[in-house]
C-alpha cells in the first residue's frame, strides 16, 4: 500500500478544506449574531451553480465569481428576509432553501445547458492555479503552499479579516452582543435587525465563494447536488471550531484532510463506498465528540 | 435640600413632564391618560402594584415603547421620543430589572457597547477601560474594567448598568425595581450613589413596590393603579398606610394574625444534605410551624428545594419527610409520602401553561381515586374538583377549559396553591409564592399558607422577599453560599440581622465591627 500522508495529500487537502471553512466563516457570522444558519449548503449550491453560468456566458472565470458570490448573496437575503423580517423559524426555512437550490440549479442547468446529472465542457477555462514566485521554488513547501486558486488564498485572508473584524472592530462588538441577547443590544441602540442583516449578507458572500472553489476551481463543472453535505459539515466545523475563525480554520483543515484521504484511498483494498464515507463519519465523531464536551463560552 | 429643588422648581420648568400618556396592548389599556411631572434634580419614585404600569409608562420614558397618545416635555420643550437612542439623545437612560449586559464580554466593552470609542477604525479597548476608571472614581461606582461580565456580583452588575447610563451621559435615570435583587445592605449602597448622583444634579426617577425604599430615598412619588394616577406625593408628607392606600385601593395589612402554636412533631429532617450549590444543610421543619429560608438570590435556595423535592440528586446527607427516609425516593414517592411542592417558577415547574386550568389542578393527583377509576380519569369527578377549587380558591378564569398561560400571574399562582394545598399534605415547600403577583394576590397566597401552618402542616418557605418571610415565619434560616450560616427566631428578625447574615457576615464579626 502506498503511503497515504504525503505532500499531494497535503495539497488536495487545502483545495479540499477552502469551501468547508468559506462555508463555515459565513455560518459563523449568523451564528454570532444568533441566526442558526443551515441553509449554507443551499447557498454554497447556487454558488456553485451560478460561477458555472457565468464563465459559460461570459468566458470569464472571475465573472463567474462575481455571479457566484451574487446569486448567494441573494438567496442569503431570501432567508434573511423570511428569518429576521418575519421571525421564521431558521431551520425550516433554511431547509426550504436548501431544497429550493437542489430543485432550482438542477431545473435551470437543463434549460441553459440542456444536460442531466452534470454539465462539463473541457473548453471552459476556470480560475487560474497561482503560482508564488520564489515560494514554488521550495521543494514540498511550494507543492502545498502554491498553485492554488485566488480563492484559496483569500480564505486564509478571511480567517484574519474575521477575526479582526468580530473582536476588535465595533460592528463585530454589536454582532456579537445581537446574538448573545438581542433584547439587550436594542435597549442600547444598536439596530438589531441591520446587524443580523449584515451577518446573512457576510454569511452569503462566502458561501458563494465556498461554491465557486467547488465548481470553477479545482474542475470548471457542475453537478447535480455537487455539494454533497459540506454545507452540513461546515456546520459541525462551526460547532467544533465554537464560532471562532481561527478554530474553525482548524476544524475546517481536519475534515479537508478526511476528504483528501477519502480520494486517496479510492480504489485501494477498501471497497470505494466506505472510503466514501470518510468525511461524513469524520463529521459525525466531531459531532459526539463536541456534543458531549461540556459548552464553554466562545469568546477570544 | 428639599426646599432648594422647591425654589428650583418655581422658576425652571419640570424636566419631565407626560400629559395624558395612553397605551394600550392588544385588549388591555396598560396607561390610561396617565400624568407625570418630575422635577429637576429630585429623586422620584413611580409606585404601583404589578401590572398597575410602572413599567409601561418608564418604557416611553425610555423610548421602547411608543404611546398610543399623550405628550411629553422635557425641560418645558415637546419632544418625540421615537427609539431608545433618542431617548439617550435627550439624556434619558434606563437600567432594567433584568439586566441589559452581555455575559460574554468585559465591563469595559459593556459599558461602552454602542457608543464605542475607536482610534483608527477598530474598537479601542484602553479609552474603553479608561471610561470604567474615570466615571466610577466620579460616582464612586467602582467595577473591575477587565472582568467578564459573567463573573460580576449583582450588585457589581447594576453598578455598570448606572455607569453605562451615565456614559451614555444621561441626565434623568430610570431605575426599575432596582433593589429587588439586593440585599439591605446593597440596596444602602445603591442609595448612597443615588444620592451621590442627586449632588451632582442628576435626576433619578426610580420603580418600586417596596414603600420603606421609597420613603427613605424619594423626594415625591407617583402612585399608580389599573393605569391611572392614584395619587402625587411629596414623600415628607406621607406615610406608608397611605401610599399602600392608593396603591390598592384599600388598607392593606402587612402584618397576619399568627397564633402561637407550639410545633408538633418533624415533618420535614435534613442532616448534613449535600448537593450541587448546597453544603451540609441540617435542619428541621415541624407541624405547625413555617421555617423561611432568606438569602441573596444564587446562595443555594433553589437548589435546596429540589434537593428535598427529589428534582436534583443529592451527593451526601439524608432527607426524611414525615419519619420517613425519602432521600433516594423519586419525586412520586415523595409526594405520597406527604409531600406538596409550590415550585419557584410556577410556569416552568408549577404549571403546563398550555393545559387548562383544570388540568392543571388535577396534576399529580391524576392517578388516584376517586379522580381515577380502574386506570381511566374519572371526567366528570375532575370536573367538579375544578370548579369547586376555582371558587374556593378564587380563581378568576373563564372556564374551567381556559389555558393556564391566559390568567395573569397572580391567578396562575392561584392554581398552583390550590393544587398543592387541597389535600392537606403535612410539608409543603413554597419558593417564591408570590413573586411578581400582586398585592391582593400575594395576601391571598400568604393567607392560604398561613391557614395550612395553623391547621398542622409544616411549611418550609423560600423567599426572596424579606418582609414576606418576616412577617411569615415562626423561625428564619439565612442561606450564604450554599450553607445554613444562621438562624433566628421570626420575633428576633429584622432586615438589619437577616441583611448582614444575607451577605455571609456572621454575629460575631458584626459586633466586632460595630464597636472597630
Amino acid at each position: 500500500m502506498p503511503a497515504i500522508f504525503d505532500v499531494a495529500l497535503l495539497a488536495s487537502t487545502i483545495r479540499l478544506f477552502t469551501p468547508i471553512l468559506l462555508a463555515a466563516l459565513g455560518g459563523m457570522f449568523t451564528s454570532r449574531a444568533g441566526i442558526f444558519n443551515v441553509a449554507l449548503e443551499g447557498m454554497m449550491l447556487f454558488g456553485s451553480f451560478f460561477g458555472v453560468v457565468g464563465v459559460f456566458w461570459t468566458g470569464s472565470a472571475y465573472i463567474g465569481l462575481a455571479l457566484a458570490v451574487l446569486s448567494a448573496t441573494i438567496v442569503a437575503l431570501i432567508f434573511g428576509f423570511f428569518v429576521i423580517q418575519f421571525k421564521g423559524d431558521a431551520t425550516i426555512i433554511g431547509l426550504a432553501i436548501n431544497i429550493l437550490a437542489l430543485g432550482l440549479t438542477t431545473y435551470t442547468m437543463r434549460l441553459i445547458f440542456g444536460v442531466t446529472g452534470g454539465y462539463y465542457d473541457p473548453n471552459l477555462q476556470g480560475l487560474p492555479n497561482i503560482t508564488i514566485p520564489i515560494i514554488s521554488d521550495i521543494p514540498l513547501l511550494g507543492q502545498v503552499v502554491s498553485g492554488h486558486s485566488i480563492i484559496v488564498y483569500a480564505a486564509f485572508v478571511i480567517v484574519g479579516l474575521a477575526y479582526i473584524f468580530l473582536f476588535r472592530h465595533p460592528v463585530g462588538l454589536h454582532l456579537r452582543a445581537v446574538g448573545e441577547n438581542p433584547q439587550a443590544a436594542g435597549s442600547l441602540g444598536i439596530h438589531v435587525k441591520r446587524v443580523q442583516y449584515l451577518s446573512v449578507i457576510l454569511c452569503g458572500m462566502l458561501c458563494g465563494l465556498a461554491g465557486a472553489q467547488l465548481s470553477i476551481s479545482i474542475v470548471t463543472q457542475f453537478v447535480e447536488g455537487m455539494t454533497a453535505g459540506r454545507g452540513f459539515i461546515a456546520l459541525v466545523a462551526i460547532m467544533f471550531g465554537q464560532a471562532h475563525p481561527v478554530k474553525i480554520l482548524g476544524a475546517s483543515l481536519l475534515f479537508g484532510l478526511a476528504y483528501a484521504a477519502s480520494l486517496r484511498l479510492q480504489g485501494g483494498a477498501i471497497p470505494t463506498q466506505f472510503v466514501a464515507m470518510l468525511p461524513y463519519v469524520a463529521t459525525i465523531l466531531v459531532l459526539i465528540g463536541t456534543r458531549l464536551r461540556p459548552r464553554q463560552s466562545s469568546t477570544t | 435640600m428639599s426646599s432648594v429643588t422647591g425654589q428650583e422648581s418655581s422658576n425652571a420648568p419640570p424636566v419631565v413632564e407626560m400629559r395624558g400618556i395612553v397605551k394600550r396592548f392588544n385588549q388591555t389599556v396598560a396607561l390610561n391618560g396617565v400624568d407625570l411631572t418630575v422635577k429637576r434634580g429630585e429623586v422620584h419614585a413611580i409606585v404601583g402594584e404589578n401590572g398597575a404600569g410602572k413599567s409601561t409608562l418608564m418604557h416611553i420614558l425610555a423610548g421602547l415603547i411608543h404611546p398610543d397618545r399623550g405628550q411629553i416635555a422635557l425641560n418645558g420643550q415637546p419632544v418625540t421620543i421615537s427609539s431608545v437612542e433618542s431617548a439617550y439623545a435627550h439624556g434619558i437612560a434606563m437600567v432594567h430589572q433584568h439586566f441589559m449586559l452581555l455575559s460574554s464580554l468585559s465591563v469595559a466593552e459593556n459599558l461602552t457597547l454602542g457608543k464605542e470609542p475607536t482610534r483608527r477604525g477598530l474598537f479601542d479597548r484602553i479609552a474603553a477601560a479608561q471610561a470604567v476608571i474615570n466615571l466610577g472614581q466620579r460616582y464612586n461606582l467602582v467595577v473591575n474594567h477587565a472582568a467578564k461580565v459573567a463573573d460580576l456580583s449583582v450588585g457589581d452588575l447594576q453598578r455598570l448598568e448606572i455607569l453605562r447610563a451615565l456614559y451614555r451621559g444621561a441626565e434623568i435615570l430610570i431605575l426599575d425595581e432596582p433593589t429587588g435583587v439586593l440585599t439591605p445592605q446593597e440596596a444602602q449602597g445603591l442609595f448612597r450613589v443615588i444620592r451621590e448622583l442627586k449632588r451632582d444634579g442628576k435626576t433619578t426617577i426610580f420603580i418600586s413596590h417596596k414603600l420603606e425604599e421609597v420613603l427613605e430615598i424619594s423626594d415625591s412619588i407617583t402612585v399608580l393603579r389599573d393605569g391611572h394616577v392614584t395619587g402625587t406625593l411629596v414623600t415628607s408628607q406621607t406615610t406608608a398606610p397611605e401610599i399602600a392606600r392608593m396603591m390598592v385601593g384599600r388598607e392593606v395589612f402587612l402584618k397576619f394574625d399568627k397564633p402561637q402554636i407550639t410545633p408538633g412533631k418533624p415533618v420535614l429532617e435534613c442532616v448534613e444534605l449535600c448537593g450541587p450549590g448546597v453544603q451540609q444543610a441540617t435542619f428541621q421543619v415541624r407541624a405547625n410551624e413555617i421555617v423561611g429560608i432568606a438569602g441573596v438570590a444564587g446562595n443555594g435556595q433553589s437548589e435546596l428545594a429540589d434537593l428535598i423535592a427529589g428534582l436534583l440528586p443529592s451527593t451526601a446527607g439524608t432527607v426524611k419527610i414525615c419519619g420517613q427516609d425519602v432521600t433516594q425516593a423519586s419525586v412520586s414517592a415523595r409526594r405520597i409520602t406527604g409531600f406538596a411542592n409550590v415550585p419557584e417558577d410556577r410556569y416552568k415547574h408549577g404549571l403546563a401553561a398550555q393545559g387548562s386550568v383544570s388540568d392543571n389542578l388535577l396534576m399529580g393527583v391524576h392517578d388516584k381515586p376517586p379522580l381515577s377509576r380502574h386506570g381511566l380519569l374519572d371526567l366528570k369527578a375532575i370536573a367538579n374538583r375544578a370548579v369547586e377549587l376555582i371558587k374556593s380558591f378564587s380563581i378568576k378564569t373563564e372556564k374551567p377549559a381556559s389555558r393556564a398561560s391566559t390568567l395573569s400571574g397572580g391567578n396562575a399562582q392561584r392554581i398552583v396553591i390550590a393544587r398543592e394545598l387541597a389535600d392537606n399534605k403535612p410539608f409543603i415547600l413554597v419558593a417564591q409564592p408570590t413573586r411578581g403577583i400582586d398585592i391582593a394576590a400575594s395576601e391571598f397566597v400568604r393567607e392560604e399558607i398561613l391557614k395550612r401552618r395553623n391547621d398542622g402542616a409544616g411549611v418550609l418557605l423560600i423567599s426572596a422577599d424579606l418582609s414576606e418571610v418576616i412577617s411569615l415565619s415562626d423561625r428564619i434560616l439565612v442561606m450564604y453560599d450554599g450553607r445554613i450560616i444562621g438562624e433566628l427566631p421570626a420575633a428576633e428578625a429584622d432586615e438589619t440581622r437577616l441583611g448582614l447574615l444575607m451577605a455571609g457576615i456572621r454575629e460575631e464579626t458584626t459586633n466586632a465591627s460595630k464597636t472597630a
